[in-house]
């Protein structure tokens, strides 16, 4: 008896001790399944950037950067119209997009807060942050391309200030609720006007925040193609110095190219792929560090 | 009193008051904020406007038939939506029936399971899985996905089931290339999961940690917490993050252009090609003229009521997780 009693414990007869077994096992498949899960979304990021860094790295040559995108047939050619293209458009839809996201938020934050008003403008940004992007492409095309007689990169850069507007909107107005109400008060007593207090006081307190906002919502823009697809189109040339007519960029040239017959625009489509994926990844990480370092401080 | 008035009024004119003090900027200032969060609700009115205009001569032309009709025929000016509308719901479910449970997991492990110094690796992987833009995951689910899919999933499955009742016919795939609406649903679950974990994952840190602790303390397993604690605690506003990600999954255009199949007919196979509204507005668009312009646009406002509807919802059960 007794030797048998200390059999049992030496060998440990079963890991889940005291626990009945299915209790044990439904434990131990939840933190499997868990991990399982969390390790296939991980597969799956970093799968699409072995697919890109495959494809892409034997397409990126010097001529990727000089050339302008080929035409039908022809051979060889890059992407340089469509890399400048994307900066202009990109460039040109955050510039729109900073001072009226950056005054809306801190409107938001620092004097609607409760009221009425401005709960219904965080409820309609919030909706915005969310609108598939394709519709607000359809919005940009009746608005500016349908008046003005054709496709233009105005149209592209108003499309995009319209997805970054709620980014930009909703991270302004985060940061500026962080900054100390005390800090606002000391300004006041000093006798500062709200708009000093908020240039001053709050946007400096909350700096690093916006900046961040306004990166997320530059990685946002970088990569939509679904509202340039409407707005700025295309083309396989340098555009106009007035931004009229099509104007070429990553996103729908790289849709264009990859669903192409011809070799030399599939291996373009791959090079911009890869280009403008790790941009994007770089600026989004970027954003990420400079928030964590201000949070550190 | 008058002297300290001539005094300021001295010192004004010699410019010592700095500009930003003078009430005129403070005004200016604080109507270009106000201006500009008007602004906000001016573009969301303005798409609900745009959307009705355009797309009114195809629902004043088709009527209610506009949503019940399969037809969509440009050489005849006939257009209706119902496929697209069946091809956006269908592939949107696949999404959440794959994409919740693994965004669900994820955020549980990250809350959970994850040892610390872990924790902000993983949560950055996962949220940069929203960075990718839409359109590579297209290219990734057209060339790397779908041949896979084709071989190891789609003809397999097609030679087991055919012949079968019901199954035989939604798990049958006549040409099995790999594109379809299961494999748009597919490549959506991956694209809605940063979305779902990561307001699931706030939603789950903001549990108060002594409801854990008390579940633990009188002897449960993480399952169990995780079921009778955690869950039902967080309730309505996971069905929020779930609504999220629904909003996006029905709007999402590049990738489910690339690999949904284009194709414009009802099928019930969910392994046959098809198209949702935002795939055929993105294909159709550029060329379209006339009345077929006006059904574009009619579907466009279906999805915005739609997305819009489903929005709503889901920030109105999220209890908006702050920052701070």
């Amino acid at each position: 008896m007794d030797t048998a009693l200390q059999g049992t414990v030496t060998a440990s007869p079963a890991p889940w001790g005291r626990v009945r077994r299915s209790r044990y096992l439904a434990d131990r498949a939840l933190k499997v399944v868990c991990a399982l899960f969390t390790i296939l979304g991980a597969v799956v990021l970093g799968w699409i950037l072995l697919m890109l860094l495959v494809e892409g790295i034997g397409g990126l040559s010097a001529d990727v950067f000089t050339h302008t995108t080929p035409g039908p047939g022809s051979q060889g050619g890059g992407i340089a119209n469509a890399l400048v293209g994307s900066l202009i458009l990109t460039t040109l839809g955050i510039v729109v997009a900073t001072p009226i996201g950056v005054l809306a938020g801190t409107y938001l934050a620092e004097y609607g807060k409760g009221s009425k008003l401005a709960e219904t403008i965080r409820f309609v940004n919030d909706i915005l942050l969310a609108a598939p992007s394709i519709l607000i492409g359809l919005f940009v095309y009746m608005l500016m391309v349908q008046p003005m007689g054709g496709y233009s990169g105005w149209a592209g850069g108003v499309a995009l200030a319209i997805i970054a507007v709620p980014v930009i909107v909703r991270t302004t107005e985060d940061m500026l609720r962080l900054v100390p109400g005390s800090l606002r008060e000391a300004g006041a007593a000093l006798g500062a006007p709200m708009s000093t207090v908020i240039i001053k006081i709050s946007w400096k307190a909350a700096r690093a925040g916006m900046v961040t906002g306004i990166l997320l919502a530059t990685a946002r823009i970088a990569g939509e193609t679904a509202p340039l697809l409407f707005t700025a189109l295309n083309n396989n040339f340098w555009f106009n110095p007035n931004l009229m007519g099509g104007v070429a960029n990553l996103p729908v040239m790289i849709y264009q190219f990859a669903l192409s017959p011809y070799e030399n625009w599939r291996e373009l489509a791959w090079a911009g792929a890869l280009i403008i994926t790790m941009s994007i990844l770089a600026l989004s990480i970027a954003a990420r560090l400079i928030l964590r370092k201000e949070k550190a401080r | 009193m008058v002297a300290l008035s001539q005094e300021r009024l001295a010192s004004r004119k010699n410019g010592s008051v700095r500009r930003s003090s003078q009430p005129g900027f403070d005004r200016v200032f604080r109507i270009a904020s106000l201006g500009s969060a008007l602004l906000v609700l001016l573009v969301l009115a303005g798409i609900i406007g745009a959307m009705i205009y355009g797309g009114w001569p195809a629902f004043r032309e088709f009527g209610f038939g506009f949503i019940t009709s399969s037809v969509w025929n440009v050489n005849e000016d006939q257009y209706g939506a119902w496929v697209a509308i069946v091809g956006t719901l269908s592939t949107a479910v696949i999404a959440l029936a794959i994409g919740v449970p693994l965004s669900l997991g994820i955020a549980i492990f990250l809350t959970q399971f994850c040892p610390p110094w872990l924790k902000r690796p993983v949560a950055t992987v996962i949220e940069l899985l929203a960075a990718v833009p839409s359109i590579i995951y297209g290219m990734w689910g057209l060339f790397v996905f779908a041949p896979l899919f084709a071989k190891y999933v789609q003809v397999p499955v097609s030679s087991v089931v055919e012949g079968m009742p019901i199954v035989g016919t939604i798990l049958y795939a006549r040409t099995p290339s790999g594109v379809g609406v299961l494999t748009a649903g597919i490549i959506l679950s991956f694209m809605i999961i940063p979305f779902i974990a990561s307001i699931a994952r706030d939603i789950l840190d903001q549990i108060p940690s002594v409801l854990r602790e008390s579940a633990y303390g009188i002897g449960c397993t993480t399952w169990e917490v995780v079921r009778n604690v955690l869950l039902p605690q967080a309730g309505v506003s996971i069905i929020g993050a779930i609504m999220l990600g629904l909003g996006r999954a029905l709007g999402e255009t590049m990738a489910v252009t690339f690999v949904i199949g284009n194709a414009n007919r009802l099928s019930g196979s969910i392994f046959d090609p098809g198209s949702t509204i935002a795939s055929r507005i993105a294909n159709e668009f550029n060329e379209a003229i006339g009345l077929q312009l006006n059904a574009l646009m009619a579907l466009g406002c279906i999805l915005f009521l739609v997305t819009f509807v489903v929005l709503v919802l889901a920030r109105l059960l999220i209890a908006r997780v702050r920052t701070a």
